[in-house]
């Protein structure tokens, strides 16, 4: 059997056959089409490493079905550079050292962009650290992830001449 | 590895059709935050999947005659973002809002927090203590079920294999009604509810108790609706005579496991302690809702 798809993966319209319904989109992503900037930590939901953003929203991709994905808007972290420049929250991911071996690293930082999209955090460390707490860094370099992760939303924030809080 | 189906019909009827033509064990798949984890372990070994995220109205949050429809796919995101649900039931929302990180909760649904039938699953006793109801649709129709007969034991529950749920009802609120639900867990983040407590209050206008439905979690195979637990808050401004009351028969409804995370007479002694401040919040929360 076979189960065709069709994904929108930053940007890029593909059209995909599947042998297997088993296979995630964190495999698909992976293993079929070579954008291994998404990292497998635990394949179980608990660590964050696969995150992506569907249709605008925070997911792990470990724990989604790729054929469900049918017809949706994939992002990825191979997705956010607009050409040579970085994104500012990947610029303040740096700026911050918000990472020492950096394998949880594009979980952070997607998961990042949706926590700044989602608005919910304002300018609270405590709701940064809460909203971000899917995403384990084995390295424990949590307080400059949380410092990065303020930085780029203000800077975000004065870019779309939107109040920060 | 034996060979799996997947579908992803687009009408309850055409799910219905998969389900009950299945030849092997079918298996419904809504955000499948359990299901993945369950498949990969080996836990279950479905013939087939049926997603059910592509029927129309399955996600989704609907206003109806001053009740609540959620789609039974709906995630627990959406819900979190839903301003008029939050307000009129924060105790449902805050429960969902638990469920797993914000990653997880992109997909997580009450559907499957439901019929996952975990005894520690955090949106039930917030459904349960708000009144909640699950529509149902089979071969033969629709049915109305309260959330607290749904599940049977841990990890069983009362749908036939060609049933699945399609949507939950909360009621329109009479004024002066809130809901509340607090978990024990031993860290502030990403873990199982040790206990879960749910508690619905209504109030008259001089802020006496008239209605009330408490609900516990995560301390007996599935989640209790405990009858004793409202009889000690109905007639009560909440003094300490009826904290008291409503804390021994919170203990007194506990059937608990001994396990990594609490010992039998601590997740007892949890339950009474979270009934009473989860009834504090409620009765808060419904005396500002006139
Ligand atoms: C890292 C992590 C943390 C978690 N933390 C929590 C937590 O804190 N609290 C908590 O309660 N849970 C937690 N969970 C468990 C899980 O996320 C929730 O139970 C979630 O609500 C399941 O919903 P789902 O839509 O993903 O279910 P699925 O995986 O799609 O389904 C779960 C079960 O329900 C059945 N099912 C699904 N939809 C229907 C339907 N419409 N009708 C009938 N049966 C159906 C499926 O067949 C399956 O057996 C966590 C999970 C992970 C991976
Ligand atoms: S690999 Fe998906 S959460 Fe760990
Ligand atoms: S930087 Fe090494 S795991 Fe986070």
């Amino acid at each position: 059997m076979s189960f065709p798809l069709s994904l929108t993966i930053n940007g890029v319209a593909r059209n995909i056959t599947l042998d297997d319904p088993r296979v995630t989109l964190l495999d698909l992503l992976r293993e079929r089409l070579e954008l291994t900037g998404t990292k497998k930590g635990c394949d179980r939901g608990q660590c964050g490493a696969c995150t992506v953003l569907l249709d605008g929203r925070r997911i792990n991709a470990c724990l989604a079905l790729a054929a469900s994905c049918d017809g949706a808007t994939v992002l990825t972290i191979e997705g956010v550079t607009d050409g040579d420049a970085l994104h500012p929250v990947q610029a303040a991911f740096i700026a911050h050292d918000g990472l020492q071996c950096g394998f949880c690293t594009p979980g952070q930082i997607m998961s990042a962009l949706g926590l700044i999209d989602e608005g919910q955090a304002g300018d609270d460390p405590e709701r940064v650290r809460e909203g971000m707490s899917g995403n384990l860094c084995r390295c424990g370099a949590y307080a400059g992830i949380t410092e990065a992760v303020l930085d780029a939303q203000r800077r975000l924030a004065g870019q779309d001449g939107r109040d920060a809080s | 590895m034996s060979s799996l189906s997947y579908a992803a019909p687009a009408t309850v009827d055409e799910a219905i059709g998969l389900l009950a033509g299945a030849s092997g064990l079918a298996k419904v798949l809504s955000g499948g935050t359990d299901l993945l984890v369950q498949l990969r372990s080996g836990r279950t070994r479905p013939a087939l999947i049926v997603d059910t995220k592509k029927i129309p109205g399955i996600i989704g949050i609907r206003e109806v005659d001053g009740g609540f429809v959620i789609g039974a796919a709906t995630s627990g995101a959406m819900i979190g973002e839903h301003a008029a649900l939050a307000a009129v039931y924060p105790g449902v929302v805050e429960a969902t809002n638990l469920i797993g990180s914000t990653q997880v909760q992109g997909r997580a649904s009450l559907a499957g927090n439901l019929c996952n039938a975990s005894p520690a699953a955090d949106s039930v006793p917030a459904m349960i203590a708000a009144g909640a109801t699950a529509v149902i649709a089979g071969p033969k129709g629709r049915r109305t079920v309260p959330v607290e007969q749904v599940v049977t034991g841990p990890g069983r529950t009362s749908l036939a294999r060609d049933e699945f749920i399609v949507e939950f009802h909360l009621p329109k609120r009479a004024p002066r009604s809130a809901d509340a639900y607090l978990r024990f867990i031993p860290r502030t983040e990403m873990d199982i509810a040790v206990v879960g407590a749910g508690v619905n209050v209504t109030l008259d206008a001089a802020g006496v108790c008239t209605a009330a439905r408490v609900s516990l979690g995560a301390v007996a195979p599935t989640a209790l609706l405990v009858a004793d637990c409202a009889a000690a808050l109905v007639g009560s401004k909440l003094d300490e005579h009826a904290l008291a009351k409503l804390d021994l028969a919170a203990r007194d409804a506990c059937k608990p496991i001994d396990d990594k995370r609490g010992t039998i007479d601590f997740r007892i002694k949890v339950a009474g302690v979270l009934a009473r401040r989860a009834a504090a919040i409620a009765f808060e929360r419904a005396a500002a809702r006139s």
